[in-house]
């Protein structure tokens, strides 16, 4: 690629050259100076020719060298994407709660095309600006020196003009991205919550909120576009300045006799020539400044630290009878100061084939503890086993293959119902895919879809409501069949009839795996072989059900809440839990 | 990665793609009349960038003449010269400052111009929004709504920036032909020859560059749809250990998008030596063609020099024309997309006489009320009951019965279809939905919380609150002790969705919201299963206080709220079927009792089939 710019470049500084020729052939034909008519003919047919001939080698040239400086930047742009992807499916989870999802995609999508564009517009004109600068100076200076000296004048100008624009186009570009994605948040978050801006009548708040945001952004537009505007003209002006000294020296030359009409024509289209690179001198700075800033924003979160990634290579997790076991846990969000403590000293196994419930207020810790056992954060004390291996002396890969599970909020993929079911295990046949499909409660409502398992469901396609999405990742978790199986909050919004007929569907298939249900309602943990009742972080009460309500204290009470007051336990719940 | 792996069932992103499937025309005259709606303010800047860019290409133009001027008559005549060769400079001095000062107007002006307009037409769509019917809203992905708010506006910034410049080069292509010709007829002629060479290539080329550009953006849109979807899922993604299985499926992506846009670049770079090498014979024809003129007395020499300096400025406006095409054809999807939403109809709109309501004492009624979001499904059907000031009514019925569209029909989301909602006996279609907005609030059931301070969140719309009443309402519904306890109390700064709370603190946040908003008549939605029963009786409690001294209605789930009111209203498939106090609907022993006697914690706990 860089022969080709060469190349290019120097086929265009010869085309000068000849129109000087030329020129000088025709003045030689006009006074009829130079050798017979048929010599001059012949010397600008020779003329035409080398002009034609440089023309079409130039176009060949930077026909290559532009295909090549693209591919170049397609190739790198592909690669950054890659990585980038990559990148974001590592970071640990701790990274996402603290990232807007809008500012990570405008990173990926936005700032991705801000930097793409730079190798080759950049990179490559800068190139081909030094090749013709420094190829032109010798050219024009070997001819005349003065003369020369005065063309190139504005070279050094601009240099120094677009050094400074680099640097206050780069403060300002971040500047305005910074204030853009504010804008994005605002924006987005109005939508988001358009229910609560109506029922409060805050469309004139937010609307004032909006115009702070957008003049922020507007103002720091304008800085920007007059410091382009400003170093762009100045550049154009520093040009014509030359060229008209160029014209003013020179043609006092010619009428000195020092030099030809010829030599003066060759000098001002070499200027002519150079005015279109120096135009995108201007172009490149601010190309550059923004893929500076695009870079600086996107590179940030591929050299983010990911403190979870497992750098060396760890054994894999061996499940031998799938012991889950927690020794004096401790967990806190947060660093230093500003640490908000979530578990304390949290203790208990669960063994194979045996559930563990775990009930508590919000904020007592409850989903931490379904986040830290395949390690989506880092304990801050104590250890987690897993078959007595701490789930940070094994691999990620194995750890989290061997722990399933079901989340709180269930994400549903713009897929089809089988690519859903089939996320965690896309290998699955299509018997596996139903069959989870069928265990989860969800068979009949899918047999009755346009498409059946093949229905486009997601943003873009079917609506799920709250609790088919969660019986979609209920069959998902199932399908992936891990000897660990923590359900966190999984059936909030099913009802409790079909959370015992899933609950019984997936007990009967999996009756040897290690299960760990999470939840705010007592139906769905009161079945649990041990119940720990965390409250700020620490177990106050543990026992199986009965234990627990003779105890009296906290579960008890939230027994007698959840299931009314002043009754005791009700004939239909009995029914429903014998069956 | 070592061996490639790509399941039989794996897909990411949707496999679907939108955004352009509406690409084609280059012209919209309904969409530039609309656009031009918003240029039109700018109308004095808009004349002073016209002349600035006027002013800019003639002394383009007149520079290469100036030299021409130069070279003939001043340079060439030597001695008898009529005019000073200092004379010509200072003249070539003054345009070139002049060109200076107008290029220097040119961009400043048009950069302002666009950016004005773009803030502009994003807040109207963004003002809009705020207006159009809710059904919309909840019909439309948030995200699509933000690409035309962001993308789609930004488009129309660069095709705004780039259109006043293609005037220029309009102007300066027909300047330089017309200069071309009037300097000498028929080498002029002779040169623009190659101008028809360059339409003919230009036909053939342009519908393959053209498909081959649009699959690039295509395959653009697809990665970029995938990436989307990684960022939004990735705890899915952690959980279900698809990391590898989904690098190899997005490296396919990449590579899909990579050759494609190989092959538009492909296509762009052809062009190339076929300008140039046209642009070269240009050349060549006025050497030879010139120079035998010149040699014929026929032509001047300035006049060859001026056309070699001509020829090479030509073909700059017809390349930025090119890229002006596919620019304007962006600009008019954007355009429209834009459009689409400007167009979204507000259905609730304030009538010209509006009332004002400025005291209010919380009456309700509802007379004959129906209402449906599409045709089919009947929502509510002759809803009638009223409401006395002060009074707490409990709406309760299994999912789907109307509960939370009554609600919405008193707050004036959305108009009744026939029937009449009253407020103090006034027809809430002949109130201002503001004053609407002052008597009444709302609590939703999934509490939504905006990035930004607790402090900022509990006071929210009420800007003339301060934190004093911020405060005393935190504490008046129990969330102050677990504020104060935060890093920077009040001015704990909150996540996305207030991420960092529990949904517990959230929901007792919005509680603080709506007591600080201090309104007449109050309506909540109270939360199903999202707050564990343990932070119930917390709620419970400062639904007491938040409800006291207001006409309330509260569409209740749980037994607990219920009681507290003073009477209950029970909806079924859209109509009232009962109501009465909590003893009275037992002893009717209809459906009410029935989903009492079930006895779950929620009354949206009952399965459906226990009701039949």
């Amino acid at each position: 690629m860089t022969v080709a710019t060469l190349l290019s470049s120097g086929f265009q500084l010869f085309i000068p050259r000849y129109l000087g020729k030329a020129v000088d052939n025709a003045q030689g034909l006009l006074h009829g100076t130079v050798g017979g008519v048929a010599e001059i003919e012949a010397a600008l047919w020779l003329s035409a020719w080398m002009i034609l001939g440089l023309s079409i080698l130039r176009g060949l040239f930077a026909m290559v060298q532009n295909y090549f400086g693209e591919s170049l930047n397609d190739c790198i742009a592909a690669d950054l994407r890659k990585a980038f992807y990559h990148r974001v499916q590592q970071l640990d989870a701790s990274f996402h709660d603290n990232a807007h999802t809008g500012d990570l995609i405008t990173r990926g999508m936005l700032d991705l095309e801000g930097i793409r564009h730079f190798p080759s517009t950049g990179l490559v004109r800068t190139v081909m600006l030094l090749v013709l600068v420094v190829g032109g100076s010798i050219l024009l200076i070997s001819t005349d020196v003065v003369l020369g000296l005065i063309s190139l004048s504005f070279v050094p100008v601009i240099a120094v003009r677009s050094a400074i624009a680099r640097i206050q186009l780069r403060y300002l570009w971040l500047k305005q991205q910074e204030r853009l994605t504010v804008l994005t948040n605002a924006m987005e978050e109005n939508l988001t919550g358009i229910r609560i801006v109506r029922a409060f009548a805050a469309q004139a708040y937010e609307l004032l909120r909006f115009d702070k945001h957008s003049s922020a952004v507007r103002q720091v537009a304008f800085e920007r576009l007059m410091a382009r505007v400003r170093s762009m003209t100045f550049m154009g002006f520093s040009f014509f300045v030359a060229l008209t000294l160029a014209l003013w020296v020179g043609g006092n030359k010619v009428l000195a006799g020092e030099i030809t009409v010829g030599t003066l024509t060759e000098f001002l289209a070499f200027m002519m020539i150079l005015q279109m690179p120096v135009r995108q001198i201007g172009m490149t700075v601010n190309s550059y400044a923004r893929a500076s800033t695009c870079g600086a924003r996107f590179f940030e979160i591929l050299d983010y630290p990911n403190p979870i990634e497992s750098g060396k290579t760890l054994p894999d997790l061996k499940i031998t009878k799938g012991e889950v076991r927690f020794e004096g846990v401790h967990f806190g969000y947060g660093e230093g100061e500003t640490r908000v403590n979530v578990l304390s000293d949290i203790t208990f196994s669960v063994t194979a084939g045996k559930t563990l419930g775990i009930v508590g207020p919000p904020g007592s810790g409850k989903s931490t503890i379904a986040r830290l056992i395949p390690r989506l954060y880092e304990v801050t004390g104590g250890r987690i086993l897993i078959d007595g291996q701490d789930v940070r002396d094994v691999s990620l890969h194995s750890l989290r293959g061997s722990v399933g599970g079901v989340q709180q909020d269930s994400f549903v993929f713009t897929a089809s119902v089988d690519s859903n079911i089939a996320y965690g295990n896309p290998w699955s046949d299509e018997a596996g895919v139903i069959q989870a499909g069928r265990d989860a409660q969800l068979h009949d409502f899918i047999s009755d879809l346009p498409g059946n398992y093949q229905t486009l469901v997601g943003e873009r396609g079917v609506s799920l409501s709250g609790g088919q999405r969660q019986r979609v990742s209920i069959a998902r978790g199932n399908l992936v069949n891990a000897p660990i199986c923590i359900l966190d909050d999984a059936t909030a919004a099913i009802d409790a009839d079909t959370e015992r007929r899933i609950h019984d569907a997936v007990i009967a298939r999996h009756d040897n795996r290690t299960s760990i249900v999470i939840s705010h309602r007592l139906v769905s943990v009161m079945h649990a072989d041990e119940i720990l009742f965390l409250e700020e972080g620490k177990i106050v009460e543990r026992g199986t059900h009965e234990h627990l309500l003779d105890l009296g204290g906290r579960y008890a009470e939230l027994h007698s809440l959840q299931m009314g007051a002043a009754r005791s336990v009700e004939p239909t719940l009995v029914q429903v839990s014998s069956g | 990665m070592g061996r490639a792996v790509r399941p039989p069932r794996g897909v990411i992103g949707a496999q679907v793609s939108h955004d352009e499937e509406m690409f084609g025309r280059v012209f919209d005259g309904r969409v530039m009349r609309r656009f031009f709606s918003f240029v039109w303010p700018y109308q004095r800047l808009l004349v002073f960038a016209l002349i600035a860019v006027l002013v800019f290409v003639a002394t383009q133009l007149t520079i290469p003449l100036v030299i021409l001027y130069a070279i003939d008559h001043v340079i060439q005549a030597g001695a008898a010269a009529k005019v000073a060769l200092s004379s010509v400079i200072i003249f070539l001095a003054g345009v070139v400052l002049v060109n200076y000062l107008a290029n220097y107007c040119q961009e400043a002006l048009v950069g302002r111009i666009a950016e004005n307009v773009v803030v502009d037409l994003r807040r109207a769509m963004f003002a809009h929004l705020q207006r159009v019917s809710l059904s919309f809203m909840d019909k439309t992905e948030v995200g699509r709504v933000m690409s035309r708010l962001q993308s789609d506006t930004g488009t129309l910034q660069e095709f705004l920036e780039t259109s006043v410049f293609a005037i220029g080069d309009v102007v300066l292509l027909f300047g330089i032909v017309i200069t071309l010709l009037v300097l000498d007829a028929e080498l002029g002629l002779l040169t623009l020859s190659i101008v028809p060479i360059l339409l003919v290539v230009r036909y053939f080329w342009l519908p393959h560059a053209r498909a081959a550009f649009r699959r690039a953006r295509e395959t653009n849109s697809m990665a970029n749809g995938a990436l989307a979807e990684a960022i939004h899922s990735v705890r899915t993604v952690k959980v279900m250990v698809r990391g590898r299985e989904n690098h190899e499926l997005y490296s396919d992506l990449a590579d899909l998008n990579l050759r494609t846009h190989l092959r538009a670049a492909k296509l762009a770079q052809v062009n190339v030596p076929i300008v140039d090498g046209l642009t070269g014979g240009a050349m060549a024809i006025i050497v030879v063609v010139g120079g035998r003129m010149v040699f014929a007395g026929a032509l001047e020499l300035g006049v060859m020099v001026a056309f070699l300096f001509y020829v090479q400025r030509f073909f700059d406006p017809i390349r930025s024309l090119t890229i002006q095409y596919s620019m304007m054809q962006r600009a008019m999807v954007s355009g429209q997309r834009i459009l689409e939403v400007l167009d979204v109809p507000e259905t609730v709109t304030d009538l010209p006489d509006a009332l004002d309501l400025v005291n209010c004492n919380g009456a309700i009624s509802f007379d004959q009320v129906s209402f449906h979001y599409t045709p089919e499904i009947s929502v509510l059907e002759a809803v009638s009951f009223s409401v006395s000031p002060g009074e707490k009514i409990a709406i309760v019925g299994p999912t789907g019965s109307g509960k939370s569209t009554t609600a919405a029909l008193l707050r004036r989301f959305y108009d009744p279809l026939s029937g009449q909602v009253c407020i103090d006996g006034h027809d809430l279609r002949t109130l201002s939905q503001d004053s609407i907005g002052r008597h009444v609030s709302m609590v939703l059931q999934e509490p939504f919380l905006f990035s930004g301070t607790i402090f900022e969140n509990i006071r929210y719309a009420s800007v003339t609150k301060n934190a004093a009443d911020v405060e005393r309402a935190a504490q008046v519904v129990g969330a102050h002790d677990f504020i104060a306890q935060l890093p920077g109390g009040y001015q704990f700064v909150l996540d996305q969705g207030g991420g960092n709370l529990s949904l517990g603190q959230r929901q007792l946040l919005s509680f603080a919201r709506a007591l600080v908003a201090d309104t007449r008549i109050l309506v909540l939605d109270e939360a199903t299963a999202n707050v564990d029963s343990y932070s119930e009786r917390k709620i419970q409690r400062a639904l007491k206080i938040l409800l006291e001294g207001r006409t309330a209605i509260v569409i209740a789930h749980r037994l607990a709220t219920i009681r507290d009111c003073d009477r209950i209203l029970v909806l079924n498939h859209g109509r009232l079927v009962e109501e009465g106090s909590h003893q009275e609907l037992m002893d009717i022993d209809g459906l009410y009792a029935r989903l009492c006697r079930l006895n779950y914690a929620s009354f949206d706990d009952v399965p459906s089939s226990a009701i039949r």
